[in-house]
């Protein structure tokens, strides 16, 4: 099993994420990340999906995804070519004991707190996946109250752009 | 011109080239067939019995002409008959454009009378589907689904269209048919890699499927068959595309296929394969597949390449294109040690032919052969019928051969024996069984109708008899839910829809039936007695290879 990093330039149109899901979803393909937004252009919104799975899979997965008629361009992303970004929000318990170490560890991972109360605290990290699993891990020790992540973005490193792939 | 939307997508369906529809009225298309009447000197609809009927008569129209077949029908029930029609053109790659009806925008979301989510219900079986939300984007919404249709790997488009929308006025231009987009030919340093492993081998085997019927490419195919001195097999889909004595031509290969045409793939050193998918009935256990052999594919469609086998060398594009580009580079070469082997398989083919006195079923299709003019149509349903007509029919023209493949639909047959009928403007032929044709019987009502000469030639065992054979080889004979025990005179049957027909029980009686059916202006059904042991053979058993072919079989009555 391999990681893959798939990004989707799809029309900015009412339905094409269920058209993507859908079609994972029928040839059972194992999706661990997924995100949509807007992109520079507002008629076209960016996909990206974080797959687990062999590279005959991954190729059906692109080869598939081609045949979807909004479907622009497709890019395959790789540690060395490209930045991969992904967002965490956790909310911790304050408790008087573990507080120093939380905030200990928040500081050396880079998380910033973005809110504050007598009860909790809630941080924010911005960091690639793995970093992201690593600090979780880390907070495992303590008392987690809620957690949400973003999945992975990406871009390629360089000038050019996803729109400039040629579709074949 | 300012028109309705209703009116807009009739102009542009005949703008498209349509002249004859599918469909069934209701309410929520009331508009659309309010402008087919107001048109209907220009474009022609066939109302059905059952929309799923329908569905299939605008397959077997496109897969007999080549062009869009379409189908017209209301929201709710309209629609959600039509799925099965739509899967199975999809899963055979027919060009088709669905239209359906549905509530108006203001209504929709509501689950208001009537309503269905039609374009998420036919999401994972349709190339593309369109919601048209504003009458401003449904002419070119329609021309699009055409493209989209007939482009590439052809396949169904679904419009759905509201009734506030088929009611809203707006400019219509016309504008001519659209055109398929450009096809192109495989990348030249695939296509050099597939003339290097051509030029080597000594067994190559030529596999073709629907997809050479699709790209039109039979010359070029029997060009590289004759060049390289190879066999030539295909899939189910395939079938017709060629002539069926073609001297090259070893028949259908696969889980019932040609003893010769399975056995020369699977002693070949190279299988050279155009507009197949590798489905499982051809390939039985991908493991033990031709082992021995490298594997050449070509196809517009990419994501077959790798799909279920992996092949030696892909090659994505059109086959026509292609095997043009590949043809000058291949050697001419004479194979006598190969042709030798091959000629071997075809003789030991004919020890196993079934040549029993009386009403055997391959007896029956091979009478049905001697009416069969070149332009004949001949549909089937699915099951043991349709595996005897695919292996002894005689085929002599591409597109006469309408049978479904991929989705395996029983009751596909009878619509797509009237969609074939308009097809080719002549008479059509039906193989069926007692179970398909129970299916969708009541399209012998549209039949009579519109006075459809279609030849129904009906074997009748009484049983299941595919599913029957299955649970006789793997079920311990638990026959179970496949003894029929029905009372139907299907006789009497055709007399009560207006139509004709007989029943026969000897190889005489049934050729004295096909003449008067063929002399018949409207539909006439034979009912044609076979035994309900009958068995198709030769028969790969699931999972297995050519090692374990079951070539006869004798069971204990």
């Amino acid at each position: 099993m391999n990681r893959y990093t798939v990004a989707v330039l799809v029309n900015n149109k009412f339905g094409v994420l269920n058209r993507v899901t859908s079609m994972f979803r029928r040839r059972q393909f194992n999706i661990s990340a997924l995100t949509v937004s807007e992109t520079e252009t507002s008629e076209l919104s960016r996909i990206t999906v974080v797959f687990d799975g062999e590279e005959d899979a991954k190729q059906q997965l692109i080869n598939q995804l081609y045949k979807l008629p909004d479907v622009c361009s497709i890019k395959e992303f790789g540690d060395d070519n490209s930045i991969s970004c992904e967002l965490l929000l956790v909310k911790m318990k304050n408790e008087a004991e573990t507080q120093e170490d939380i905030r200990r560890a928040a500081e050396a991972f880079g998380a910033i707190i973005v809110d504050y109360s007598r009860d909790y605290t809630m941080f924010r990290l911005a960091d690639t996946t793995r970093r992201i699993d690593d600090f979780i891990n880390l907070m495992r020790d303590f008392t987690i109250l809620e957690i949400c992540r973003t999945g992975s973005i990406s871009l390629g490193k360089g000038s050019s752009t996803i729109r400039q792939v040629v579709n074949l | 011109m300012i028109l309705s939307g209703a009116d807009i997508l009739v102009k542009t369906l005949i703008e498209q080239g349509c002249e004859t529809v599918f469909g069934y009225p209701g309410g929520s298309i009331l508009n659309v067939y309010d402008s087919l009447y107001a048109y209907q000197n220009e474009i022609n609809h066939i109302l059905t019995a059952h929309e799923q009927g329908a569905a299939h008569a605008a397959d077997g129209y496109a897969r007999t002409t080549g062009k869009v077949g379409v189908v017209i029908s209301t929201s709710g029930p309209g629609a959600t008959n039509l799925v099965t029609g739509i899967a199975n053109a999809y899963l055979d790659s027919i060009p088709m454009v669905a239209i359906c009806g549905n509530v108006s925008t203001t209504q929709i979301g509501t689950d208001s009378f009537q309503e269905i989510d039609i374009t998420g219900i036919t999401l994972p079986i349709t190339k593309h589907n369109y919601f048209v939300g504003d009458v401003k984007d449904l002419a070119d919404t329609v021309r699009e689904a055409f493209r989209l249709a007939k482009s590439g790997r052809p396949g169904p488009v679904l419009i759905d269209v509201p009734k506030d929308v088929q009611m809203a006025k707006c400019e219509y231009e016309p504008l001519a048919p659209v055109e398929k987009d450009n096809v192109f030919a495989a990348k030249d340093v695939r296509i050099e890699e597939a003339e290097k492993l051509i030029n080597a081998s000594k067994r190559p085997y030529i596999y073709f499927g629907g997809g050479l019927i699709t790209a039109n490419a039979q010359e070029e195919m029997l060009a590289l068959a004759e060049k390289i001195d190879a066999p030539i097999g295909c899939s189910l889909m395939g079938l017709s595309a060629i002539p069926t004595d073609h001297m090259r031509f070893l028949g259908m290969q696969g889980m019932h296929g040609h003893f010769a045409s399975s056995m020369a793939m699977h002693k070949a050193d190279l299988i050279i394969s155009l507009g197949v998918r590798f489905n499982d009935r051809v390939t039985g256990n991908r493991q033990k597949f031709a082992t021995g052999a490298k594997i050449i594919h070509i196809d517009v469609d990419g994501s077959e390449l790798c799909k279920t086998v992996n092949a030696t060398c892909g090659l994505r594009g059109d086959i026509k294109l292609t095997l043009k580009k590949l043809l000058p580079l291949i050697n001419e070469d004479k194979k006598p040690e190969w042709m030798e082997k091959v000629n071997a398989f075809i003789q030991e083919e004919e020890t196993y032919l079934d040549n029993r006195e009386g009403l055997t079923p391959r007896k029956a299709i091979l009478t049905l052969n001697k009416y069969l003019g070149e332009n004949t149509a001949v549909c089937t349903d699915v099951g043991q019928h349709q595996m005897w007509s695919a292996q002894n029919l005689n085929f002599k023209t591409a597109r006469r051969f309408v049978s479904s493949g991929g989705l395996g639909t029983m009751g596909f047959g009878f619509g797509a024996a009237i969609g074939a009928a308009f097809g080719t403007k002549e008479r059509s032929v039906l193989v069926t069984g007692d179970g398909s044709f129970g299916m969708n019987l009541n399209e012998l009502a549209t039949a009579v109708r519109y006075n459809i000469p279609i030849v129904i030639l009906l074997m009748n065992n009484g049983v299941l008899g595919m599913v029957r054979q299955w649970q006789t080889l793997f079920y311990n004979k638990h026959y179970s839910n496949t003894v029929l025990e029905r009372k139907t005179d299907f006789t009497a049957l055709a007399k009560a829809f207006g139509a004709n027909g007989e029943a026969v029980t000897t190889p005489e009686e049934l050729d004295a039936a096909l003449k008067r059916a063929f002399k018949t202006e409207g539909p006439y059904v034979i009912d044609c007695k076979i035994d309900k042991d009958e068995f198709v053979l030769p028969m790969l058993p699931p999972g297995g290879s050519m090692d374990d072919i079951i070539t006869k079989l004798e069971v204990e009555q």
